[in-house]
């Protein structure tokens, strides 16, 4: 490490516990001016929770924070931003209804100022975007732009307090591969203005690209600190999970009959996600179809198709050869298909629930968890229990609210719930979204077993590393088209990603007519 | 047509816009208290406290204007009581407003009864009088309407201006407004959602009393029993009405008051003679309804109201 390099934050022995759980334990952590360092570890390491301690949102239990070797307040927000700390959130803090601007200045002048100056803060705001490439309009609404534009107005927010240490908490888990790369490219420019970076993330990749130095968390202790140059991906993933990560073995796959049979069916597009357009798709007995394609371009559609929130408005349902158009979730469930949804948040779990609650959602009528109209709580909790133990589940019992869950925890939970049901037809909408490595492994490891007893998996993603190692056929989705199947390996990423940009269905649409 | 003749009036537009007056002061109080994410159902209950409070204040022998004053602190300390039970505790909404509602309304009957325990007829007070504005109030139909009003009814209009600007051009009304929207947005500028929600409930409560002090104090001069009825549950509906903006809200007000000032004269036709007076009474009540299905369609709520906020909970 250069000995002459500025010191702009030292945390030291920062110990946080909630409840019986303790988030951060004794850690520390130093970051130069003009630095960024890394923060990486697995879902409930601590990474977010001790974020937060330094932006003052939580109030650490004990230990203590220098930034720019001045004492931080603990538990003080506004002394974080004063001192010239800023944080984009994972999940955003804007006001959907204000405008961009009005997002940016909010606490940025003195309250009981009379008038607000609209005018210069406009203008400060359009040379900030200009200078470091964050495309936005002031006027704009936040509710109205993409997940990408809010992140660039969260980016903003910061740089309009003039903050010298940025901590960045997984910025790039909702952006597209190109934004990824625009947001570096911003950063890239603020770290030569002498901006101090800490990067929140799972993804390898990302972290060796522009990470000087790598700090890594497990079970909120440090257990390992070492720069970039010196490390390689497997390296720093063995560090994150204390032992080496092995992706699963994939058995050649030995498929069955048809379970279920969607034949020409049509949706009518949603606001400017598009419809589907006659897709026609079987899934089989032992075997996983995994569904490749850009966001937006009809998962969605298809996904409610198959779990019975959405109708279709032309072509047939076949489960096991019985036509079926009153199509339910509540009889796709009980026909045996599970669903494993996109937003585990807002489809998939109830937040203020209990892990038990949450355990019996799909299927609190079945007769193993109620009797005439009466639940069976001891079923219903032995059944929790049974997932926590079988799936390692961490958290402090079956009565926790599932809120308190890290992500990769709750997915957990969602995922038992799913596979002890023992369904036929298991359909898995981005099944490891934002999940670290080690969960990602258990979840595709689970998949395949259930693979394995002969279920037929429908696997959507827009990871196309996923999709390619656990598909055996894979159907390419594109303005609500499907493509025609392909085996594993027959197709190169490179012709996958032409069809997922459009190509190939024209000559399709002529063959068939 | 007797009732088109009646809308060509000064006297009736006059009589509207002093109608309007105690609910644009509530109105108002409560857009304050919803924009920043708290639904306050103590209106009712505050609006009784401040027209006794007011009146009670001038009969004891003080001035108008500190009458007033008086009505507001008393309206604010049942904000803090309000504010204190949803926004730190976190309460339901719902339960403590009303109950708010019921404290304010009963006490306010119980201080009545201690200090006045022998009266039969409840004293009067001197009320505001018209103050007719030089000039202005020259203007035919207008003068009438808008210039020879009470100066409370005049303090009513210039409020929506300042809550207008507060609201949308100072620093502070967006941290107001923001607070309603994401208090998480609020809290990531380390500032206190706690005290910024309970400083507008508390002002906007005060504003809520200050509408029931109007009724002791401008419209009549004496306080009884019933007297605000059911004002505040309009004042509700009002800001939904208004889709949260002070200046559509005092439209509401304005129109839902014509309604009602034009229902009394049509009972006083011919017309109004062949028809029981209570179909009367109800029209402007309907007509709210569906003018309020009609407005409410597009408003946009804050998106946060009735969301308690717990700042470390995750």
């Amino acid at each position: 490490m250069n000995t002459t390099a500025v010191e702009a934050l030292r945390l030291e022995g920062i110990t946080k516990r909630f409840g019986a759980l303790t988030a951060n334990d004794a850690v520390s952590l130093s970051l130069n001016k003009g630095e960024v360092v890394a923060l990486l570890g697995e879902n409930g390491a601590g990474k977010t929770t001790l974020m937060n301690i330094l932006f003052g949102q939580y109030a650490a239990d004990s230990g203590t924070v220098h930034v720019f070797g001045k004492p931080l307040p603990s538990g003080n927000s506004r002394a974080a931003l004063d001192a010239g700390v800023g944080m984009v959130h994972q999940h955003f803090t804007l006001a959907d209804n204000l405008t961009v601007q009005e997002n940016i200045t909010l606490g940025a002048e003195p309250l009981l100022r009379i008038r607000a100056d609209r005018q210069g803060a406009r203008q400060r705001i359009l040379d900030l975007s200009e200078k470091y490439h964050l495309q936005v309009s002031p006027d704009a609404r936040v509710g109205t732009l993409t997940v990408g534009e809010r992140q660039r107005v969260e980016i903003l927010k910061a740089l309009y307090r003039d903050v010298r240490i940025l901590i960045l908490d997984e910025p790039t888990a909702v952006l597209t591969p190109q934004e990824a790369d625009d947001l570096f490219a911003t950063l890239r420019l603020a770290i030569a203005d002498g901006l101090s970076i800490i990067f929140i993330s799972h993804k390898l990749h990302e972290v060796m690209a522009i990470a000087d130095r790598v700090v890594v968390l497990r079970h909120g202790k440090v257990t390992g600190g070492v720069a970039t140059k010196d490390t390689d991906k497997a390296a720093l993933a063995a560090m994150m999970m204390g032992t080496q990560a092995q992706p699963p073995k994939v058995a050649a796959a030995m498929p069955g009959a048809v379970l279920l049979q969607l034949d020409q069916v049509c949706t009518p597009d949603q606001g400017s996600a598009p419809g589907l357009k006659s897709v026609s798709l079987a899934l089989k007995a032992g075997q996983i179809i995994g569904l490749a394609g850009v966001s937006g371009n009809g998962q969605a559609a298809l996904a409610d198709v198959v779990g019975g929130t959405a109708k279709p408005t032309a072509g047939t349902l076949t489960l096991n050869g019985d036509d079926r158009l009153d199509w339910t979730p509540r009889i796709a469930v009980q026909s045996g298909i599970a669903r494993i949804p996109e937003d585990r948040h807002k489809t998939g779990t109830i937040a203020d629930f209990d892990l038990t609650e949450n355990a019996i959602l799909e299927r609190y009528t079945a007769p193993d968890f109620s009797k005439s109209g009466w639940l069976n709580w001891r079923a219903a909790r032995d059944f929790a229990n049974a997932i926590i133990t079988k799936y390692d589940v961490r958290c402090p019992g079956p009565d926790t609210p599932i809120r308190l869950l890290s992500g990769g925890n709750m997915q957990k939970l969602i995922l038992g719930r799913t596979l002890e049901a023992a369904p036929q037809v298991i359909l898995a909408n981005q099944p490891v979204r934002g999940l670290d490595i080690g969960a990602v492994h258990y979840v595709h490891s689970q998949l395949l077993a259930a693979r394995a007893r002969g279920a037929a998996v429908l696997l959507i993603s827009e990871d196309l590393d996923e999709v390619m190692a656990l598909s055996d056929v894979i159907h390419v989705i594109s303005d609500g088209r499907l493509s025609p199947g392909f085996a594993r390996g027959e197709l190169t990423p490179a012709q996958l990603g032409l069809w997922m940009a459009g190509q190939g269905f024209e000559d399709e649409m002529k063959h068939a007519s | 047509m007797e009732i088109v003749e009646i809308l060509f009036t000064a006297s009736f537009w006059a009589a509207a816009i002093r109608i309007a007056s105690p609910l644009i002061f509530a109105t108002l109080g409560e857009v304050i208290c919803e924009r920043v994410g708290v639904l306050n159902l103590g209106i009712e209950g505050i609006m009784v406290a401040g027209a006794f409070a007011g009146w009670m204040a001038v009969y004891s022998g003080t001035g108008l204007w500190i009458g007033v004053g008086v009505a507001m602190v008393v309206g604010m300390v049942f904000g803090l009581l309000h504010s204190t039970l949803t926004v730190p505790f976190g309460l339901s909404q719902h339960v403590v407003g009303l109950g708010v509602t019921l404290l304010a309304t009963s006490s306010t009957y119980y201080a009545y009864r201690l200090a006045l325990p022998e009266v039969t007829t409840p004293p009067k007070i001197d009320a505001f009088q018209p103050l007719e504005i030089p000039f202005l109030s020259d203007i035919p139909m207008l003068g009438e309407a808008l210039f020879s009003q009470t100066p409370l009814t005049y303090l009513a209009f210039i409020l929506v201006g300042i809550v207008s600007f507060v609201l949308y051009r100072t620093p502070l009304g967006l941290a107001v407004r923001a607070a309603g929207e994401n208090p998480n947005a609020v809290a990531a500028q380390g500032l206190s959602v706690t005290a910024i929600r309970m400083g507008a409930v508390m002002v906007g409560s005060g504003f809520m009393a200050v509408g029931g002090a109007f009724l002791t104090m401008s419209a009549f001069d004496s306080f009884f029993f019933e007297m605000v009825n059911g004002r505040g549950w309009i004042c509700i509906a009002l800001v939904v009405f208004g889709s949260w903006r002070p200046g559509k809200a005092l439209l509401g007000a304005v129109l839902f008051a014509a309604f009602d000032a034009l229902q009394i004269r049509v009972q006083q036709t011919s017309f109004g003679t062949l028809v029981p007076y209570q179909i009367f009474l109800m029209v402007p009540y309907i007509l709210s309804i569906l003018a309020l299905v009609i407005m409410s369609r597009r408003a946009e709520v804050p998106a946060a109201l009735m969301v308690p906020f717990n700042k470390g909970e995750r």
